[in-house]
C-alpha cells in the first residue's frame, strides 16, 4: 500500500515525540544558559599558567624557556625573558617570565603547550565563557590573568594534578638530594682544605643552598 | 575517457529559431544545502541541468604551505580541522604516515584504541550525514536531530578521552595521547549496544519510506568505469559496486584481524550510496564490538618515539587509510630538517567531486542538491582550511 | 608491530622499466632512489613521453593501475647539494676509503607526483613523476586528466598553486585562489603580501607590516612591544 512507509515513519516521530517526555534517553537537550552539562574530566579550552603557594608572581612555575612559544601552532603565545633572576620551587636561581601574552582569539585550545611544557607549568582551563565586547584587549590575557593557584588546577582535574605534583615532587626530592650532596661535599672539602691547612682557594664551588624552603606543592 | 565537453547553446528548435534560453545561476556559496561555503555555476534548460562547474576555496588558507612552515608536530592539531567531521581518522592517517616515514612502532592497546575510535568516527559521521541527506531531500529537521542526538553520545566520549567534542588532536606519532579506562570501554560497549536499537529505528523510518524512494532510485546513476576513471572513493565508489576499501586492501592498523565485510552497490544511484552507509555502519558496529572485546592492556605510546624536536631522516612517504569520506591520504616529503620539506593532503571529499558534473547532468536542479549532499563533502577538506 | 607492509608484492620497479622501454621506443625513465626504506622508489618520466607512459601504466594486463589516487606538485628551487661521497684515496702510501662532500648545482624545476594503484589487481601504488625544464618559462607538462578521470581537479590545483601548465587539461582554470590572483602560493620562493592577514597580536610580525596599511587602526588598537 502506498503511503505505509510513511506511516511507519511517523510511528517511529510519535514514539520519539511522546518518549521525549519519559526517557532521557530521547531528550538530551538541556536549557543551557540556566543550566549546564557536567564537565568532563579531560576537557580544555585555554592555557593558564600554574604558581605554587600564595603570591603569584614568586611561585610561577613558568621559567621563560620560549618551548610552548616556539611550538605553538598558531602562534599565540608571547614570552619575553627576565633580566635578572629569582628562586624557582626547586630554590635554585632561574629566569622567569617578564611578560607572557597568550591571545585566546588566536588559541586554537589545541594543548600542545601543555604537552611540550618540560615543567608543567603551564595547563588547560575549563572555562568557555568568555565572550567580551573588547576584541583585542579582552582576549588577550597577560601574566595576572593568566596565573592560576595550583589548588585551583588540582580541583579542575585532578587526576592530571596528581600526576604533574607527582613530577614536581620528584624533581624537587631530586634537587634537595642533590643540594645536600654538594653541601655534604663542601663539608668534607672544607674539613680537607682546612686539614692541609695550604691552597683553601682550591675548594670546590658547590651548588648554593636554598636558605628558605619555597612553598611546597601540595 | 576524457571528460565530456559541454556546450552553452540557446535551444533551438528543429529548423533552427530559438525556443527558449538557457537558464544560467550560481547555487551558493551560502545556500544552506551547499554543506558550507561551496558553489555552483549550474546552466538549466527549463529543470534540466545541462552545466555544472564546481567552484570551491572560499576558505583556503593553503594548510599545505602552513605544514611545511610548522614542525611535525604542530601539524597534528591542524590535520583536525581538515574534516572537522571526523578528527580522529584525520589524526590517524598523518600519525600512520609519519610512522611509515620515521619507521616507528604502535602498541598493541594504542592500535585497539586507534581502531575504536576510527569506527566510532565512521558511525557519527555516516549517522549525521544520512541525517543531511535527507534534509536536502526536504525532510526538514526531525530525521537530522535524531542523528545529532546519537552522534552526541559518541562526541561525549571523544570528550571524556581527548578533550574535545570535535577537535580531538588525539594520536601521536607512535601511539595516543591518553589512554583509556575500563569505564570508558564499559560505556562504549553500552553505546555499541544501543546503536544497534538505534539503527534499527532509524532504518524503519527511512529505508523503505516511498518519498527517500521516489527521490533517490535510479537518480544520478554511476557505472563501475566512471567511478574508478574518475578516483571517486569510499562509500560512492563501493556504491557502483566496485569492491576497493583501504581498510581491506592496505590493512593497515590491525584491521585485518577483524571479521567484516564491505557492502557493495550495483547501480551506483542516490539509493545504493544512503544505503551503503547504512550497511558500513552495521559493519562498523562489528568491528567495534570485536575491538572493545578483545582490547589488550599494556602501553599506549611507542617509547622512542618523542614530541619536541621530532627530525626523521630524508626521504618521502605516501600513507593512506579508509577515512568515512573516502582514501584520506598524506604525502609527506622530508629534508631531514624539523619541518617536511613537502606536505601534501590527499582529501577525499575534493577528489570526490570531480565528477559532480556528470552526476548530475541530465537531472532536475532539485537533485543536484541531492546529489551533493550524497556525495558527503565537508568544506574544511574541499577547501585545506585552517579555522582556528 | 609494524603496520603498513602491504602484502601484495608487485613485479619489482626495474622489470616495470624495462618491459615500457621495450613496449615504447624512444622513451627513457629513471629510477629516482627513496631514503626512507618505507616509501617507495619512482619513475621519472621524460615530460613529452609522460602520456604514452600513463596510458601503457593503466592499459596493460599486468599493471592495470586503473586508479590514480593522488596527484602533487613540488618545487624544487635552484639549490647547491651536498652529498658525501666514498672515495678510495691513497693516504701516505696507504689505501683509505674517505668520505668527500661534494657539491653539485640543483636546477631549479617543478614536479609532478602521481601516485597510480589497481582496483581491479588490488596493488599499488607505483610513484609517477614528471619534471618541468625549469621554474620560469618552461612550465609546461602533459596533462594526464585524458587517462585519469580523478587528476582533473588536482591538476588544477597544482596549476593554481605551483603554476605547472598542463597541455592538453580541459578546463584548466585557478581552483582554490581567485581568478585575479597574481603568483603561485605554494611555491618556496613565494612572498606573501603583508596586508593579506591583518592579525592584530601585539607581537606578531605581521602586525609591524599591516601597521604600514591601517596605521590609525593599529596604533590606536595595540600597543606596540619589541621582543627582548
Amino acid at each position: 500500500m502506498l503511503g505505509e512507509q510513511i506511516i511507519k515513519g511517523m510511528a517511529v516521530t510519535a514514539r520519539n515525540f511522546f518518549g521525549s517526555y519519559v526517557s532521557k534517553e530521547r531528550l538530551t537537550t538541556v536549557q543551557y544558559p540556566e543550566e549546564h552539562l557536567a564537565q568532563k574530566e579531560n576537557t580544555r579550552q585555554f592555557p593558564f599558567l600554574v604558581y605554587d603557594g600564595d603570591d603569584w608572581e614568586k611561585g610561577l612555575r613558568c621559567v621563560a624557556c620560549q618551548i610552548c612559544e616556539k611550538e605553538c601552532p598558531p602562534k599565540c603565545i608571547y614570552i619575553v625573558k627576565s633580566k635578572d633572576k629569582k628562586p624557582d620551587y626547586k630554590g635554585q636561581p632561574q629566569i622567569y617570565p617578564a611578560t607572557v601574552d597568550i591571545d585566546i582569539s588566536v588559541c586554537m585550545s589545541c594543548q600542545i603547550c601543555v604537552e611540550v611544557c618540560p615543567f608543567e607549568s603551564i595547563k588547560m582551563d575549563t572555562k568557555f565563557e568568555l565572550s567580551t565586547d573588547d576584541r583585542f584587549g579582552g582576549l588577550l590575557l597577560t601574566k595576572d590573568k593568566l596565573a592560576k593557584p595550583n589548588s585551583y588546577y588540582q580541583q579542575m582535574h585532578p587526576h592530571d594534578a596528581a600526576e604533574s605534583d607527582a613530577v614536581i615532587a620528584a624533581e624537587k626530592a631530586k634537587a634537595e638530594a642533590k643540594a645536600k650532596a654538594a653541601a655534604e661535599a663542601k663539608i668534607k672539602a672544607d674539613a680537607e682544605a682546612k686539614a692541609k691547612a695550604a691552597a683553601a682557594a682550591a675548594a670546590p664551588i658547590a651548588a648554593p643552598v636554598p636558605t628558605t624552603p619555597p612553598p611546597t606543592a601540595k | 575517457m576524457p571528460p565530456k565537453s559541454f556546450e552553452v547553446k540557446p535551444k533551438l528548435d528543429e529548423s533552427g529559431a530559438s525556443i527558449g534560453e538557457l537558464l544560467e545561476i550560481s547555487m551558493g556559496p551560502h545556500h544552506p544545502s551547499t554543506h558550507g561555503v561551496f558553489r555552483m555555476d549550474v546552466v538549466l534548460d527549463g529543470e534540466k541541468v545541462v552545466k555544472l562547474k564546481p567552484v570551491c576555496g572560499y576558505l583556503h588558507r593553503n594548510h599545505e604551505k602552513i605544514g611545511e612552515n610548522i614542525s611535525y608536530l604542530a601539524s597534528m592539531p591542524y590535520t583536525d580541522r581538515l574534516d572537522y567531521f571526523c578528527s580522529m581518522t584525520n589524526n590517524w592517517a598523518y600519525a600512520l604516515t609519519i610512522e611509515k616515514l620515521a619507521g616507528l612502532a604502535v602498541p598493541e592497546r594504542a592500535e585497539y584504541i586507534r581502531v575504536i575510535m576510527a569506527e566510532l568516527t565512521r558511525l557519527q559521521n555516516h549517522t549525521s550525514l544520512i541525517g543531511f541527506f535527507v534534509h536536502d531531500m526536504g525532510a526538514l529537521g526531525t530525521p537530522l536531530m535524531y542523528a545529532f542526538r546519537e552522534r552526541e553520545k559518541i562526541l561525549d566520549l571523544f570528550e571524556e578521552v581527548s578533550g574535545a567534542r570535535m577537535m580531538c588532536n588525539y594520536m601521536r606519532f607512535g601511539g595516543v595521547r591518553v589512554d583509556v579506562n575500563d569505564e570508558w570501554i564499559a560505556r562504549t560497549k553500552q553505546l555499541v549496544a544501543n546503536y544497534g536499537r538505534f539503527l534499527d529505528e532509524f532504518e524503519t523510518f527511512l529505508n523503505q519510506n516511498e518519498i527517500l524512494l521516489a527521490r533517490t532510485q535510479g537518480v544520478s546513476p554511476l557505472t563501475k568505469e566512471q567511478a574508478v576513471n574518475a578516483s571517486l572513493t569510499g562509500p560512492l565508489l563501493r556504491a557502483a559496486g566496485v569492491n576497493y576499501d583501504v581498510r581491506k586492501v592496505d590493512k593497515y592498523g590491525i584491521y585485518s584481524r577483524f571479521d567484516f565485510k564491505v557492502p557493495l552497490g550495483e547501480h551506483g544511484d542516490l539509493y545504493d550510496r544512503y544505503m551503503m552507509r547504512v550497511l558500513e555502519m552495521r559493519e562498523s558496529i562489528k568491528i567495534l564490538n570485536q575491538a572493545l572485546r578483545d582490547i589488550p592492556a599494556g602501553p599506549v605510546m611507542d617509547p622512542k618515539a618523542k614530541l619536541r624536536g621530532f627530525r626523521p631522516k630524508p626521504g618521502e612517504v605516501y600513507g593512506r587509510i579508509e577515512s568515512p569520506k573516502g582514501e584520506l591520504g598524506f604525502y609527506i616529503i622530508s629534508d631531514g630538517g624539523p619541518n617536511p620539506y613537502r606536505y601534501r593532503v590527499r582529501p577525499p571529499s575534493f577528489i570526490n567531486i570531480t565528477i559532480l558534473e556528470d552526476m548530475c547532468l541530465g537531472h532536475r536542479v532539485a537533485d543536484v542538491i541531492v546529489i551533493l549532499g550524497s556525495v558527503d563533502i565537508v568544506l574544511g577538506e574541499v577547501d585545506r582550511c585552517q579555522p582556528i | 608491530m609494524v603496520s603498513w607492509v602491504p602484502d601484495k608484492k608487485l613485479e619489482t620497479l626495474e622489470q616495470i622499466k624495462l618491459r615500457i622501454e621495450s613496449a615504447l621506443p624512444l622513451t627513457k625513465l629513471d629510477i629516482l632512489p627513496n631514503e626512507c626504506p618505507a616509501g617507495e622508489r619512482s619513475l621519472v618520466v621524460d615530460a613529452g613521453r609522460g602520456l604514452a607512459v600513463a596510458k601503457f601504466l593503466r592499459d596493460d594486463a599486468q599493471l592495470k593501475l586503473d586508479y590514480c589516487s593522488n596527484v602533487t606538485g613540488i618545487d624544487w628551487p635552484e639549490a647547491k647539494i651536498k652529498t658525501k661521497v666514498k672515495k678510495k684515496m691513497l693516504v701516505e702510501g696507504v689505501e683509505k676509503e674517505v668520505e668527500e662532500i661534494v657539491e653539485t648545482l640543483r636546477s631549479g624545476h617543478l614536479e609532478v607526483v602521481y601516485h597510480l594503484y589497481s582496483m581491479e589487481l588490488k596493488h599499488g601504488p607505483i610513484v609517477l613523476r614528471m619534471r618541468t625544464a625549469n621554474r620560469t618559462d618552461q612550465t609546461h607538462l602533459p596533462s594526464l586528466t585524458p587517462v585519469w578521470r580523478g587528476a582533473e581537479f588536482q591538476e588544477r590545483e597544482i596549476y593554481d598553486l605551483y603554476g605547472v601548465i598542463f597541455d592538453g587539461h580541459p578546463d584548466l582554470r585557478r581552483i582554490l585562489m581567485w581568478d585575479e590572483f597574481v603568483g603561485f602560493p605554494m611555491r618556496r620562493d613565494y612572498v606573501e603580501p603583508d596586508d593579506f592577514e591583518y592579525e592584530p597580536t601585539p607581537h606578531d610580525e605581521v602586525l609591524v607590516e599591516a601597521k604600514k596599511h591601517y596605521p590609525v587602526e593599529a596604533k590606536a588598537e595595540v600597543k606596540p612591544e619589541v621582543k627582548a
